[in-house]
């Protein structure tokens, strides 16, 4: 058999086999079947020595040309059955990615929370240091310090719970305004949010209920400046360039004074905050010259505003805890 | 307060409809609360006269009338009304007319009887609740008027929602004044003349106590006829106000309250013996009242007396015996000031709110009382006839207050408000009023009207002056200040930090009231008593909590209920602990607490579910720990608490202070909160976890480190946590991870021993720990724990 014939046959062999491979260890079998140490096309090379010097280049040439022809296609057969047996690997791997992950549920802040951190947010921003206080207070702070002496009707419409004459729970946050200006010195910016309480229970109240308060003390605040930060804060809370008004009220601790309504998609107007500017009095009582400073104060009710941003429509809600309303809020 | 827009128009009457004055009266800071029509919507309504009246031949409850209404014919209505008799006036809906709620009057007949109008009750006008028969209109209502325009229906009553500093404005008067200074218009007040004596009957007065009472005026009328009712004017002005007409003397005396904002008040004359004093009552003298209830006084109670008991508690309310009844033929009447100090908070103490006190303790004008009396006196005569006799004056001019004299200076008002209004702006409010403005130097010297009792510093006048000026009209501005940062402590975990750890858990948060059921403190906390409310919402929300544990557990009941079995709740607030050495004698300190029932986050597909269980609720502890970054200074100590199960309860530690509770809740009260399955709870002190270290960097150790594996079997009752600690002693510096990976009871194990495994991780920072040095260690480890636990190593 001429040497021709002879790869011709070797390539046919190679080429069946390769095809016939199922596996890239199959194909590696046929690589040393055919190219290995003992493999026929290199028993092919070996014969070369047996030719003549004319032949043996031509013969080589020859030899090469079918042994990268077979390595050829058995990388390329070896490629396809890596290709395949991925394939199948990865499809015998296909998941239902519809179904639920392994996270754990994450919980949330209650609604007034929620609104309260936005309020220290805001202010925040402009300096003012968040403070607490005692909810069962004495009437000094909750009462005679804000210029509401005993037997001041404006006691009467606090709907106080007393413990003692002297002791309460408090009816307002307004009495930090008191405890930060007793130990601090003016330029004072501070907010404080917190529980306050009210014996008064029905549809559109609960005995406790949050506040948050606000006092600015520096050499020349005025009521321009109060209606600037507030109209600010509301504009900003409710992300909503909502119309604003600015009524004249009363607070003891406070004058002038102010309510501040914000109107509704109705066309109704809805009271949200109680403002003015600190009172001569308050100032005296904890040793701050009124001539040297002036300041404002403003006070919000929490879950007004709530109801309000968020659409709550029974303000009990606030306090049943029905996850199923929490939940909301996550 | 209530009153008619029509009678205050009568005073002064801007060029603004209803809403534009209510609007305008609320941004002048007097609130309008609510505008309402004083009658019922209807027309075709007119006045007419029963002209005949029969009984009905078909019906027994039904009269057959003829009306006039000044037509040519009258009309045959069938009436239903027990009162409907001849000659009565009456309010006639004629064919045509439409009557509240759309009701439309046709022709009809009734039983047989042909009916062409219908007369109309009070209630059918939606002109009171008064549905008893038809109403009947005085003998001189003209027959055939519209009625609508014979009552002046078309108006409205505004309700006020008047801040306690307004007393001024709590009558016409003062509204009056207020809408004319708004508008700029002058007020139209009505002439009040004085009525001459015709009989010099009289009574004196003795001013006992003339620092409660500085000014008394008495007047006596005899003769006068309380059977006459009080004309229909004058009841609709009262029922427009919301007071129902009684008699004509308290009617006349309720009318002057509101058109002049002064109290006043009818005696009988014939129950006054002798004498007429005002004096504090005397220690646990007693009264009754009008309303039939007796009352013990305290002497800071004025009083109106005569010379042998007391009549009236003054300024509050009248008392029984004295008042003019409709057996009552002379009278005494009283217009007095008394002060507010002598009334502020006494109606209060009786549990009494009425009229008269809420002006006294506001302050009524003190220079007021002789119109008032005048007013009183003229209206009585002409409704009730009488004698007047002569006004008695009892006054002590230095117990009345004194005018305030204020400076307002021109800078302070534009630095305080950051507004310049003009100087002629501001006295011309301020003179209308009702101040004396006397330019200065500076600005202003103010004397304050004797009814502004409101006004004492400047800061007063100047929101006078930014309230006329228009809140709205003044513009907003940035606050100024010096830019300066806020101390902020790294060394503190915000509470936001441990919310969002929670949060992270699957905690929602709940807000409870601090207030509980005192039942459910007695159990949890059965050694402590709690602060008590007094006078509480009700029973179930009067005890001070003294944890946050009663809240929480109610509320995880109250979802339970609900088909949510599985809670995840937590709180943070304070807890009320009576301590005598504290503030107000209770200590008040912020907790965080939680509470987890149910089932471990639900059901998952994959790998099932099972109940929370103690190492859930404590994990969820170790992890808000970790946000202190000294965790490991924090440990659990087997203590028992009375809410909690004595064999799944710890304590929490850090050094010696106690900083709270991690375990199961008593299943003893798994009842008392409605709660299925097992719940687990914490409670942790805030002020104490909140304190975090400021991490120090050390070296990071370049050399491997071994971990070393042992078993051991003790002792069931030996706590792990013991067993770990003892190696970390040994373990010193080289110990860098110490995790009990197993613990196995049961087959191949003696009774009530358990087997611990346990994995040490070694390391030195300085170099590679040879195996003796790890064998040493391992060795050492052993024989401790057998020395100090009876441990052997199990398999070996």
């Amino acid at each position: 058999m001429d040497l021709q014939a002879n790869l011709a046959e070797i390539l046919e062999a190679g080429t069946a086999a390769a095809n016939a491979a199922q596996t890239p260890a199959d194909i590696e079998d046929v690589r040393v079947e055919f190219m290995g140490k003992k493999g026929r096309l290199t028993e092919q090379l070996k014969s070369l020595g047996k030719l003549s010097p004319e032949e043996r280049p031509k013969a080589g040439q020859l030899i090469n040309q079918v042994k990268h022809e077979l390595q050829e296609l058995l990388n390329e057969r070896r490629d396809a059955l890596k290709d395949a047996e991925l394939n199948a690997r990865l499809e015998a791997e296909r998941i239902d990615v519809t179904l639920a992950g392994r996270l754990s549920q994450y919980g949330g802040v209650h609604p007034v929370t929620r609104t309260i951190q936005r309020i220290e947010d805001y202010f925040g921003q402009l300096g003012f240091a968040v403070k607490e206080g005692p909810e069962v207070e004495d009437d000094f702070h909750n009462f005679d310090a804000l210029n509401i002496p005993a037997q001041h009707p404006a006691r009467a419409d606090h709907d106080t719970f007393y413990f003692t004459p002297q002791t309460m729970l408090r009816t307002q946050t307004s009495g930090v305004q008191i405890r930060t200006m007793e130990v601090e010195k003016p330029p004072l910016r501070i907010i404080s949010p917190g529980r306050v309480y009210r014996n008064d229970y029905d549809q559109t109240h609960t005995p406790m209920f949050h506040q948050v308060e606000g006092l600015m003390v520096d050499k020349n605040v005025s009521f321009t400046e109060l209606k600037g930060i507030l109209h600010d804060f509301l504009h900003h809370f409710f992300e909503e360039d909502l119309d604003i008004r600015f009524r004249p009220s009363y607070f003891p601790f406070t004058e002038p004074s102010a309510e501040v309504d914000v109107r509704r998609k109705d066309g109704k107007w809805l009271e949200v905050l109680g403002c003015g500017m600190v009172h001569p009095n308050v100032l005296k009582a904890v040793g701050i010259d009124p001539e040297e400073y002036t300041g404002f104060a403003f006070g919000m009710g929490v879950e007004r505003l709530t109801m309000i941003r968020y659409g709550v429509n029974d303000l009990r809600a606030f306090f049943e805890n029905d996850l199923r309303f929490l939940k909301q809020f996550s | 307060m209530k009153f008619s827009e029509q009678w205050l128009r009568e005073w002064v009457s801007p060029e603004l409809s209803t809403e534009a004055l209510a609007e305008q009266l609320s941004m002048a800071g007097l609130e309008v609360d609510g505008v309402e029509p004083v009658a019922g919507e209807f027309n075709g309504v007119v006045v007419g006269q029963v002209v005949a009246c029969e009984q009905h031949p078909n019906a027994d409850k039904l009269r057959v009338t003829k009306v006039d209404i000044g037509a040519e014919e009258h009309l045959d209505i069938v009436c239903g009304a027990a009162n409907c008799r001849t000659g009565i006036k009456v309010a006639v809906a004629t064919v045509g007319a439409v009557l509240p709620g759309d009701f439309k009057i046709k022709k009809s007949k009734l039983r047989g009887e042909p009916s062409h109008g219908m007369l109309c009750s009070a209630s059918e006008l939606e002109l009171s609740d008064d549905h008893d028969g038809i109403m009947e209109l005085p003998a001189d209502a003209p027959v055939g008027e519209d009625f609508r325009r014979w009552l002046g229906l078309n108006d409205h009553a505004l309700d006020i929602d008047l801040t306690p500093n307004r007393a001024d404005c709590l009558g016409v008067k003062g509204l009056a004044r207020e809408v004319g200074v708004l508008n700029q218009l002058d007020v139209r007040e009505p002439k009040i003349e004085a009525v001459a004596a015709v009989c010099d009957e009289q009574r004196a007065i003795h001013l006992d106590a003339p620092e409660g009472c500085p000014r008394y005026l008495g007047r006596v009328i005899r003769n006068i006829d309380v059977s006459v009712a009080s004309p229909l004017w004058l009841q609709e002005r009262l029922r427009r106000s919301g007071i129902r007409s009684i008699d004509a003397v308290v009617d006349v005396t309720n009318y002057v309250l509101l058109e002049l904002g002064h109290p006043m008040h009818g005696f009988d004359l014939n129950a006054i013996d002798g004498d007429v004093h005002v004096r504090w009552a005397k220690d646990k003298e007693e009264i009754t009242l009008l309303d039939g209830q007796t009352v013990t006084l305290q002497d800071d109670i004025l009083l109106i007396a005569d010379e042998k008991k007391a009549l009236a508690m003054a300024g509050i309310f009248g008392g029984e015996g004295s008042g003019v009844t409709d057996t009552t033929k002379h009278i005494f009447l009283e217009s007095a000031f008394f002060a507010p100090d002598a009334i502020m908070g006494k109606a209060r103490r009786f549990g009494l709110h009425t009229d008269a006190s809420h002006r006294y303790e506001r302050g009524v004008d003190p220079e007021l009382q002789a119109t008032a009396m005048e007013r009183a006196t003229a209206l009585i005569l002409d409704i009730c006839g009488g004698e007047a006799g002569p006004v008695i004056e009892a006054c002590s001019p230095a117990h009345l207050p004194k005018p305030a004299h204020i400076t307002l200076r021109a800078s302070r008002l534009a630095r305080l408000l950051g507004i310049t209004v003009p100087a002629q702006d501001v006295e011309n409010m301020l003179t209308r009023l009702g101040f004396a403005v006397t330019k200065s130097a500076e600005g202003w010297d103010v004397v304050v009207p004797t009814y502004r009792f409101d006004i004492a510093i400047e800061e007063d006048l100047i929101e006078e002056v930014a309230r006329v000026y228009g809140y709205n009209n003044i513009p907003t501005e940035a606050p100024q200040a010096a830019l300066r940062m806020q101390r902020t402590e790294e060394s503190n975990v915000s509470l936001r930090v441990f919310k969002h750890i929670l949060m992270a858990q699957g905690y929602q948060e709940a807000i409870t009231y601090s207030f509980v059921d005192p039942k459910h403190q007695a159990q949890l906390y059965p050694d402590l008593e709690a602060l008590t409310l007094p006078h509480p919402i009700s029973v179930d929300m009067s005890s001070m909590r003294l944890g946050l544990w009663p809240g929480l557990l109610v509320a995880a009941g109250y979802n339970q209920k609900r088909q949510q079995p599985n809670v995840r709740l937590f709180e943070s607030g304070l807890r009320f602990v009576p301590d005598s050495d504290a503030e107000n004698g209770i200590r008040q300190e912020p907790m965080l607490a939680g509470v987890i029932t149910g089932s471990v986050q639900g059901e998952h597909w994959s790998d099932g579910t099972r109940a929370v269980d103690f190492y859930d609720v404590k994990g969820h502890v170790e992890r808000l720990l970790g946000a202190t970054g000294v965790d490991s200074e924090y440990r659990f100590e087997v203590q028992t608490h009375s809410a909690l199960h004595p064999g799944q309860s710890a304590a929490i530690y850090r050094g010696e202070q106690q900083v709270g509770f991690v375990g199961a809740l008593h299943p003893q009260f798994e009842k008392t909160f409605g709660i299925k399955g097992r719940a687990f709870v914490f409670e942790l002190a805030l002020n104490v976890i909140r304190a975090r270290e400021i991490p120090l960097a050390g070296p990071v150790s370049r050399y491997p480190s071994i971990r070393r594996d042992i078993a051991i079997v003790v002792d069931e009752q030996v706590l792990a946590g013991n067993i770990l600690e003892s190696i970390r002693k040994i373990g010193a510096n080289q110990l860098v991870d110490l995790n009990l990976f197993d613990v196995y009871t049961g087959a191949n194990l003696p009774e009530n021993k358990k087997s611990l495994a346990i994995a040490l991780t070694l390391q030195a920072v300085d170099r590679t720990l040879e195996d003796q040095e790890v064998n040493d260690i391992m060795h050492t480890v052993v024989q401790e724990l057998k020395n100090e636990f009876n441990a052997v190593l199990r398999d070996s």
